[in-house]
Protein backbone atom coordinates (compact mmCIF):
# COMPACT_ATOMS: atom_id res chain seq x y z
CA UNK A 1 0.00 0.00 0.00
CA UNK A 2 2.92 2.34 0.51
CA UNK A 3 2.99 5.13 -1.89
CA UNK A 4 6.15 5.33 -3.85
CA UNK A 5 7.54 8.75 -4.15
CA UNK A 6 7.96 9.38 -7.73
CA UNK A 7 8.53 12.13 -10.11
CA UNK A 8 11.05 13.85 -7.88
CA UNK A 9 8.41 15.11 -5.43
CA UNK A 10 9.12 15.42 -1.69
CA UNK A 11 9.35 12.03 -0.05
CA UNK A 12 6.37 11.50 2.20
CA UNK A 13 7.39 10.97 5.79
CA UNK A 14 4.99 9.98 8.48
CA UNK A 15 5.46 12.63 11.12
CA UNK A 16 2.68 11.53 13.41
CA UNK A 17 4.87 9.82 16.09
CA UNK A 18 7.22 12.74 16.21
CA UNK A 19 4.40 15.23 16.56
CA UNK A 20 2.81 13.04 19.21
CA UNK A 21 5.99 13.03 21.18
CA UNK A 22 6.51 16.75 20.74
CA UNK A 23 3.06 17.51 22.06
CA UNK A 24 3.45 15.06 24.89
CA UNK A 25 6.60 16.84 25.99
CA UNK A 26 5.02 20.25 25.55
CA UNK A 27 2.13 19.19 27.72
CA UNK A 28 4.46 17.74 30.33
CA UNK A 29 6.60 20.84 30.57
CA UNK A 30 3.60 23.12 30.58
CA UNK A 31 1.97 21.25 33.42
CA UNK A 32 5.09 20.91 35.50
CA UNK A 33 6.26 24.47 34.96
CA UNK A 34 5.67 26.79 37.84
CA UNK A 35 6.68 30.28 37.14
CA UNK A 36 8.82 31.66 39.82
CA UNK A 37 8.00 35.09 41.05
CA UNK A 38 10.76 37.57 40.58
CA UNK A 39 12.40 37.96 43.95
CA UNK A 40 13.13 41.50 45.07
CA UNK A 41 16.79 40.64 45.46
CA UNK A 42 19.11 38.02 44.08
CA UNK A 43 20.24 35.71 46.81
CA UNK A 44 22.66 32.90 46.18
CA UNK A 45 22.31 30.40 49.00
CA UNK A 46 25.24 28.21 50.02
CA UNK A 47 25.18 24.54 49.19
CA UNK A 48 24.56 21.83 51.72
CA UNK A 49 23.67 18.18 51.91
CA UNK A 50 20.21 18.99 53.23
CA UNK A 51 17.66 17.18 51.13
CA UNK A 52 14.46 18.40 52.66
CA UNK A 53 12.43 20.24 50.04
CA UNK A 54 11.14 23.62 51.07
CA UNK A 55 7.52 23.19 52.16
CA UNK A 56 4.99 24.97 49.95
CA UNK A 57 3.37 26.59 52.91
CA UNK A 58 6.03 28.78 54.39
CA UNK A 59 6.91 32.10 55.89
CA UNK A 60 10.11 33.25 54.32
CA UNK A 61 12.69 35.68 55.61
CA UNK A 62 15.32 36.53 53.02
CA UNK A 63 18.58 38.22 53.96
CA UNK A 64 20.79 39.64 51.24
CA UNK A 65 24.53 40.12 51.52
CA UNK A 66 24.17 43.67 52.81
CA UNK A 67 22.04 42.47 55.68
CA UNK A 68 18.77 43.80 54.30
CA UNK A 69 15.81 41.73 55.37
CA UNK A 70 12.86 40.75 53.17
CA UNK A 71 9.67 39.12 54.29
CA UNK A 72 7.13 36.97 52.49
CA UNK A 73 4.23 34.62 53.20
CA UNK A 74 3.31 31.96 50.68
CA UNK A 75 -0.36 31.86 51.62
CA UNK A 76 -1.99 34.89 50.01
CA UNK A 77 -5.04 35.13 52.26
CA UNK A 78 -2.83 34.93 55.33
CA UNK A 79 -0.74 37.65 53.75
CA UNK A 80 -3.75 39.91 53.27
CA UNK A 81 -4.95 39.41 56.82
CA UNK A 82 -1.47 40.03 58.16
CA UNK A 83 -1.24 43.30 56.25
CA UNK A 84 -4.62 44.43 57.60
CA UNK A 85 -3.50 43.75 61.12
CA UNK A 86 -0.13 45.42 60.62
CA UNK A 87 -1.90 48.45 59.11
CA UNK A 88 -4.04 48.84 62.22
CA UNK A 89 -1.14 48.31 64.55
CA UNK A 90 1.17 50.83 62.90
CA UNK A 91 -1.69 53.16 61.82
CA UNK A 92 -0.71 53.11 58.16
CA UNK A 93 -3.76 53.31 55.90
CA UNK A 94 -4.05 50.87 53.01
CA UNK A 95 -6.80 50.74 50.41
CA UNK A 96 -8.54 47.45 49.73
CA UNK A 97 -7.00 47.45 46.26
CA UNK A 98 -3.54 47.77 47.69
CA UNK A 99 -4.16 44.88 50.04
CA UNK A 100 -5.31 42.66 47.19
CA UNK A 101 -2.35 43.68 45.06
CA UNK A 102 -0.01 43.05 47.96
CA UNK A 103 -1.19 39.45 48.28
CA UNK A 104 0.17 38.74 44.81
CA UNK A 105 3.59 40.20 45.37
CA UNK A 106 6.65 38.18 46.32
CA UNK A 107 8.76 39.07 49.35
CA UNK A 108 9.10 42.75 50.10
CA UNK A 109 11.79 44.64 51.93
CA UNK A 110 10.52 48.04 52.97
CA UNK A 111 9.37 49.81 56.06
CA UNK A 112 5.63 49.50 56.54
CA UNK A 113 5.27 53.27 56.09
CA UNK A 114 6.75 52.95 52.60
CA UNK A 115 4.69 49.93 51.71
CA UNK A 116 1.72 51.76 50.08
CA UNK A 117 4.10 53.53 47.67
CA UNK A 118 5.93 50.25 47.09
CA UNK A 119 2.72 48.43 46.20
CA UNK A 120 1.59 51.18 43.84
CA UNK A 121 4.94 51.39 42.06
CA UNK A 122 5.48 49.66 38.74
CA UNK A 123 7.37 46.42 38.85
CA UNK A 124 10.60 47.80 37.38
CA UNK A 125 10.42 50.89 39.56
CA UNK A 126 10.08 48.85 42.75
CA UNK A 127 13.73 47.90 42.81
CA UNK A 128 14.92 51.47 42.66
CA UNK A 129 12.29 52.88 44.94
CA UNK A 130 13.81 55.33 47.33
CA UNK A 131 12.12 55.09 50.68
CA UNK A 132 10.76 58.29 52.11
CA UNK A 133 12.32 60.04 55.08
CA UNK A 134 15.80 58.68 54.40
CA UNK A 135 14.86 55.25 55.68
CA UNK A 136 16.92 52.25 54.80
CA UNK A 137 15.41 49.51 52.72
CA UNK A 138 14.74 46.14 54.25
CA UNK A 139 12.16 45.33 56.87
CA UNK A 140 13.33 47.05 60.04
CA UNK A 141 14.32 44.77 62.88
CA UNK A 142 15.87 47.00 65.45
CA UNK A 143 16.26 44.92 68.53
CA UNK A 144 16.71 47.95 70.76
CA UNK A 145 14.14 50.51 69.65
CA UNK A 146 10.55 49.30 69.62
CA UNK A 147 10.48 49.35 65.82
CA UNK A 148 10.95 45.65 65.25
CA UNK A 149 8.52 45.32 62.36
CA UNK A 150 9.96 41.98 61.35
CA UNK A 151 8.99 40.56 64.71
CA UNK A 152 5.41 41.74 64.25
CA UNK A 153 5.31 40.43 60.69
CA UNK A 154 6.52 37.02 61.81
CA UNK A 155 4.19 36.89 64.81
CA UNK A 156 1.10 38.08 62.92
CA UNK A 157 1.96 36.30 59.67
CA UNK A 158 2.66 33.06 61.48
CA UNK A 159 -0.58 33.26 63.42
CA UNK A 160 -2.59 33.97 60.27
CA UNK A 161 -0.90 31.19 58.33
CA UNK A 162 -1.66 28.68 61.08
CA UNK A 163 -5.24 29.96 61.23
CA UNK A 164 -5.61 29.42 57.47
CA UNK A 165 -4.16 25.96 57.81
CA UNK A 166 -6.53 25.04 60.63
CA UNK A 167 -9.52 26.46 58.76
CA UNK A 168 -8.67 24.47 55.66
CA UNK A 169 -8.17 21.39 57.78
CA UNK A 170 -11.47 21.62 59.62
CA UNK A 171 -13.23 22.38 56.37
CA UNK A 172 -11.70 19.31 54.78
CA UNK A 173 -12.69 17.22 57.77
CA UNK A 174 -16.27 18.50 57.65
CA UNK A 175 -16.65 17.63 53.98
CA UNK A 176 -14.60 14.47 54.20
CA UNK A 177 -12.30 15.62 51.45
CA UNK A 178 -8.65 14.75 51.22
CA UNK A 179 -6.46 17.12 53.13
CA UNK A 180 -2.95 17.44 51.91
CA UNK A 181 -1.74 20.87 52.99
CA UNK A 182 1.25 21.10 55.26
CA UNK A 183 1.64 23.12 58.39
CA UNK A 184 3.32 26.43 57.74
CA UNK A 185 7.06 26.43 58.38
CA UNK A 186 9.50 29.23 58.92
CA UNK A 187 12.25 29.45 56.35
CA UNK A 188 15.35 31.60 56.22
CA UNK A 189 17.00 32.23 52.90
CA UNK A 190 20.30 33.88 53.02
CA UNK A 191 23.15 34.69 50.69
CA UNK A 192 26.34 32.69 51.14
CA UNK A 193 28.37 35.89 51.60
CA UNK A 194 26.13 37.42 54.22
CA UNK A 195 27.87 37.97 57.50
CA UNK A 196 26.51 35.68 60.12
CA UNK A 197 25.77 38.46 62.58
CA UNK A 198 22.90 39.62 60.35
CA UNK A 199 21.46 36.12 60.37
CA UNK A 200 21.89 36.01 64.11
CA UNK A 201 19.67 39.07 64.49
CA UNK A 202 16.93 37.39 62.50
CA UNK A 203 17.27 34.16 64.45
CA UNK A 204 17.15 36.17 67.66
CA UNK A 205 13.88 37.68 66.47
CA UNK A 206 12.50 34.19 65.89
CA UNK A 207 13.67 32.79 69.21
CA UNK A 208 12.22 35.81 71.00
CA UNK A 209 8.89 34.70 69.59
CA UNK A 210 9.53 31.19 70.87
CA UNK A 211 9.99 29.81 67.38
CA UNK A 212 12.91 27.44 67.45
CA UNK A 213 12.60 25.44 64.27
CA UNK A 214 13.54 26.74 60.87
CA UNK A 215 14.34 25.55 57.44
CA UNK A 216 17.51 27.13 56.18
CA UNK A 217 17.30 27.25 52.42
CA UNK A 218 20.34 25.91 50.64
CA UNK A 219 21.13 24.70 47.18
CA UNK A 220 21.83 21.05 46.69
CA UNK A 221 25.41 19.93 46.84
CA UNK A 222 26.58 17.47 44.23
CA UNK A 223 28.40 14.28 45.07
CA UNK A 224 30.19 13.61 48.31
CA UNK A 225 30.09 10.55 50.47
CA UNK A 226 27.63 10.63 53.26
CA UNK A 227 28.07 8.44 56.24
CA UNK A 228 24.56 7.99 57.39
CA UNK A 229 23.66 4.40 58.04
CA UNK A 230 20.66 5.36 60.11
CA UNK A 231 18.99 7.22 57.20
CA UNK A 232 16.71 9.02 59.55
CA UNK B 1 7.76 16.63 4.92
CA UNK B 2 4.05 16.51 5.16
CA UNK B 3 2.71 17.41 1.85
CA UNK B 4 -0.49 18.20 0.19
CA UNK B 5 -1.22 15.53 -2.20
CA UNK B 6 -1.15 16.94 -5.57
CA UNK B 7 -3.86 15.86 -7.94
CA UNK B 8 -4.54 12.23 -8.38
CA UNK B 9 -1.97 11.92 -11.09
CA UNK B 10 -2.69 11.52 -14.65
CA UNK B 11 -4.59 8.26 -14.38
CA UNK B 12 -8.05 9.71 -14.27
CA UNK B 13 -9.95 11.09 -17.03
CA UNK B 14 -12.82 13.43 -16.66
CA UNK B 15 -13.07 16.32 -14.22
CA UNK B 16 -16.05 15.14 -12.18
CA UNK B 17 -14.18 12.59 -10.17
CA UNK B 18 -11.34 14.85 -9.13
CA UNK B 19 -13.40 16.72 -6.61
CA UNK B 20 -14.15 13.58 -4.66
CA UNK B 21 -10.61 12.39 -4.69
CA UNK B 22 -9.27 15.58 -3.19
CA UNK B 23 -6.86 14.83 -0.38
CA UNK B 24 -7.76 15.30 3.27
CA UNK B 25 -4.14 15.77 4.29
CA UNK B 26 -3.30 19.01 5.99
CA UNK B 27 0.03 20.70 6.01
CA UNK B 28 1.17 20.13 9.58
CA UNK B 29 4.43 22.02 9.30
CA UNK B 30 3.31 25.23 11.09
CA UNK B 31 1.77 23.25 13.92
CA UNK B 32 4.88 21.18 14.36
CA UNK B 33 6.99 24.31 14.24
CA UNK B 34 4.93 25.82 17.01
CA UNK B 35 5.01 22.64 19.04
CA UNK B 36 8.78 22.52 18.91
CA UNK B 37 9.06 26.19 19.64
CA UNK B 38 7.04 25.73 22.81
CA UNK B 39 8.94 22.60 23.65
CA UNK B 40 12.24 24.41 23.37
CA UNK B 41 10.95 27.27 25.47
CA UNK B 42 9.77 25.06 28.29
CA UNK B 43 12.85 22.89 28.25
CA UNK B 44 15.09 25.91 28.48
CA UNK B 45 13.13 27.69 31.17
CA UNK B 46 12.39 24.61 33.26
CA UNK B 47 13.93 24.51 36.70
CA UNK B 48 13.37 21.16 38.22
CA UNK B 49 15.00 21.69 41.52
CA UNK B 50 12.75 22.97 44.19
CA UNK B 51 14.86 24.81 46.69
CA UNK B 52 16.28 22.43 49.23
CA UNK B 53 16.51 23.27 52.85
CA UNK B 54 18.20 22.24 56.01
CA UNK B 55 16.15 21.83 59.13
CA UNK B 56 17.65 23.35 62.19
CA UNK B 57 16.37 23.53 65.73
CA UNK B 58 17.67 26.05 68.17
CA UNK B 59 17.57 25.30 71.85
CA UNK B 60 14.96 27.09 73.89
CA UNK B 61 16.54 29.16 76.63
CA UNK B 62 16.41 27.28 79.93
CA UNK B 63 14.18 28.67 82.65
CA UNK B 64 16.07 31.36 84.61
CA UNK B 65 16.08 29.41 87.86
CA UNK B 66 17.64 26.34 86.28
CA UNK B 67 21.35 26.00 85.82
CA UNK B 68 22.26 24.93 82.31
CA UNK B 69 23.74 21.44 81.95
CA UNK B 70 27.47 21.39 82.09
CA UNK B 71 29.10 20.18 78.93
CA UNK B 72 31.48 17.37 79.74
CA UNK B 73 33.32 16.93 76.48
CA UNK B 74 33.03 20.01 74.36
CA UNK B 75 34.71 21.11 71.19
CA UNK B 76 34.31 24.73 70.26
CA UNK B 77 34.61 25.96 66.71
CA UNK B 78 35.31 29.62 66.21
CA UNK B 79 34.64 31.02 62.76
CA UNK B 80 36.27 34.14 61.48
CA UNK B 81 36.86 36.10 58.28
CA UNK B 82 38.48 34.68 55.11
CA UNK B 83 36.89 31.27 55.78
CA UNK B 84 39.17 30.63 58.70
CA UNK B 85 38.13 28.24 61.38
CA UNK B 86 39.70 27.65 64.78
CA UNK B 87 38.90 25.20 67.48
CA UNK B 88 39.78 24.21 71.01
CA UNK B 89 38.73 21.30 73.14
CA UNK B 90 37.30 21.36 76.62
CA UNK B 91 36.71 24.33 78.85
CA UNK B 92 37.99 27.76 77.98
CA UNK B 93 40.84 28.89 80.19
CA UNK B 94 42.20 32.39 79.85
CA UNK B 95 45.20 31.56 82.01
CA UNK B 96 46.72 28.25 83.07
CA UNK B 97 45.27 26.87 86.28
CA UNK B 98 45.37 23.57 88.17
CA UNK B 99 43.17 21.85 85.59
CA UNK B 100 45.36 22.54 82.62
CA UNK B 101 47.17 25.10 80.50
CA UNK B 102 45.62 28.18 78.93
CA UNK B 103 43.44 27.59 75.88
CA UNK B 104 45.23 27.77 72.59
CA UNK B 105 43.43 27.89 69.30
CA UNK B 106 44.25 25.42 66.58
CA UNK B 107 43.32 26.00 63.00
CA UNK B 108 41.40 23.84 60.57
CA UNK B 109 40.44 24.53 57.00
CA UNK B 110 37.41 23.96 54.83
CA UNK B 111 39.14 23.43 51.51
CA UNK B 112 41.76 20.84 52.42
CA UNK B 113 39.25 18.69 54.20
CA UNK B 114 41.05 18.97 57.50
CA UNK B 115 37.77 19.76 59.23
CA UNK B 116 36.29 16.64 57.74
CA UNK B 117 39.21 14.49 58.86
CA UNK B 118 39.18 15.99 62.32
CA UNK B 119 35.50 15.25 62.81
CA UNK B 120 35.85 11.80 61.36
CA UNK B 121 38.60 11.08 63.83
CA UNK B 122 36.64 12.44 66.77
CA UNK B 123 33.52 10.46 65.99
CA UNK B 124 35.19 7.20 65.00
CA UNK B 125 33.97 5.37 68.09
CA UNK B 126 30.43 6.42 67.56
CA UNK B 127 30.49 5.46 63.89
CA UNK B 128 31.77 2.03 64.73
CA UNK B 129 29.01 1.52 67.23
CA UNK B 130 26.40 2.73 64.78
CA UNK B 131 27.84 0.52 62.06
CA UNK B 132 27.68 -2.50 64.33
CA UNK B 133 24.07 -1.71 65.08
CA UNK B 134 23.39 -1.19 61.40
CA UNK B 135 24.88 -4.57 60.54
CA UNK B 136 22.61 -6.20 63.09
CA UNK B 137 19.67 -4.28 61.72
CA UNK B 138 20.47 -5.37 58.17
CA UNK B 139 20.72 -8.96 59.30
CA UNK B 140 17.25 -8.69 60.73
CA UNK B 141 18.28 -9.11 64.35
CA UNK B 142 16.94 -5.71 65.35
CA UNK B 143 13.54 -4.26 64.76
CA UNK B 144 13.34 -0.85 63.03
CA UNK B 145 12.17 0.98 66.10
CA UNK B 146 14.74 -0.62 68.38
CA UNK B 147 17.46 0.21 65.91
CA UNK B 148 16.42 3.83 65.71
CA UNK B 149 16.23 4.13 69.46
CA UNK B 150 19.66 2.59 69.91
CA UNK B 151 21.22 4.88 67.30
CA UNK B 152 19.71 7.82 69.12
CA UNK B 153 21.13 6.57 72.39
CA UNK B 154 24.57 6.23 70.89
CA UNK B 155 24.38 9.75 69.55
CA UNK B 156 23.16 11.20 72.83
CA UNK B 157 25.86 9.41 74.78
CA UNK B 158 27.29 11.57 77.55
CA UNK B 159 30.77 10.48 76.59
CA UNK B 160 30.50 11.71 73.00
CA UNK B 161 31.49 15.23 72.09
CA UNK B 162 29.25 18.25 72.06
CA UNK B 163 30.14 20.76 69.39
CA UNK B 164 29.72 24.45 69.94
CA UNK B 165 29.71 26.79 66.98
CA UNK B 166 30.65 30.38 67.60
CA UNK B 167 31.22 33.17 65.14
CA UNK B 168 32.92 36.50 65.28
CA UNK B 169 31.52 39.54 63.46
CA UNK B 170 33.27 38.74 60.18
CA UNK B 171 32.24 35.13 59.64
CA UNK B 172 29.93 34.46 56.73
CA UNK B 173 26.73 32.49 56.61
CA UNK B 174 28.32 30.04 54.20
CA UNK B 175 30.94 29.05 56.78
CA UNK B 176 28.29 28.39 59.38
CA UNK B 177 26.32 26.24 56.95
CA UNK B 178 29.51 24.42 55.96
CA UNK B 179 30.31 23.54 59.55
CA UNK B 180 26.78 22.37 60.27
CA UNK B 181 26.89 20.41 57.05
CA UNK B 182 30.13 18.76 57.98
CA UNK B 183 28.70 17.89 61.37
CA UNK B 184 25.63 16.41 59.70
CA UNK B 185 27.76 14.38 57.31
CA UNK B 186 29.57 12.94 60.29
CA UNK B 187 26.25 12.20 62.02
CA UNK B 188 27.34 14.09 65.08
CA UNK B 189 24.72 13.86 67.74
CA UNK B 190 24.95 17.16 69.49
CA UNK B 191 25.83 20.59 68.23
CA UNK B 192 24.66 24.02 69.13
CA UNK B 193 25.15 27.60 68.01
CA UNK B 194 26.29 29.86 70.81
CA UNK B 195 27.33 33.48 71.19
CA UNK B 196 31.04 34.10 71.30
CA UNK B 197 32.59 35.16 74.60
CA UNK B 198 34.82 38.19 74.90
CA UNK B 199 38.08 36.31 75.74
CA UNK B 200 37.46 33.93 72.86
CA UNK B 201 36.81 36.83 70.56
CA UNK B 202 40.07 38.47 71.59
CA UNK B 203 41.94 35.24 71.01
CA UNK B 204 40.50 34.88 67.52
CA UNK B 205 41.28 38.50 66.73
CA UNK B 206 44.86 38.00 67.85
CA UNK B 207 45.17 34.97 65.56
CA UNK B 208 43.58 36.59 62.56
CA UNK B 209 45.57 39.74 63.07
CA UNK B 210 48.96 38.13 63.32
CA UNK B 211 48.97 35.68 60.45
Amino acid sequence: MSKKPSKGGAPALDMTPMVDLAFLLVTFFMLTASFRMAEPVVVDPPSSIGEVALPDNHILVTIDNNGRVFFGISNSSAKMNALREMATKYKVPFTEQQIVKFSGLPSFGVDLRDLPAYIDAKEEARKNLKPGGGRKTGVPLDTITPNNQLKDWIAIGGREAIKMYNEAKSQAEATGADFKAEKPRYAIKCDAKTKYIYVKDVIKTFTDLKIYQFNLITSLEGGGTVINPSKK
Amino acid sequence: MAEIQEGGGGGHKGGKKRAKKQSTRIDMTPMVDLAFLLLTFFVLTATFSKPKSMELTFPAPPPPDQKPDEIKKGITFLLSKDNRIFYYEGQFRAAPDEKGPATELKELSFDQGSLHKYLLDKSKDMHERIKALDAKHQAGQLADTTFKRMVREVKADKESYTYLIKTDDEATYKNVIDVIDELNVNVVGKYVMVDILKPEYDLVKAKVGTN
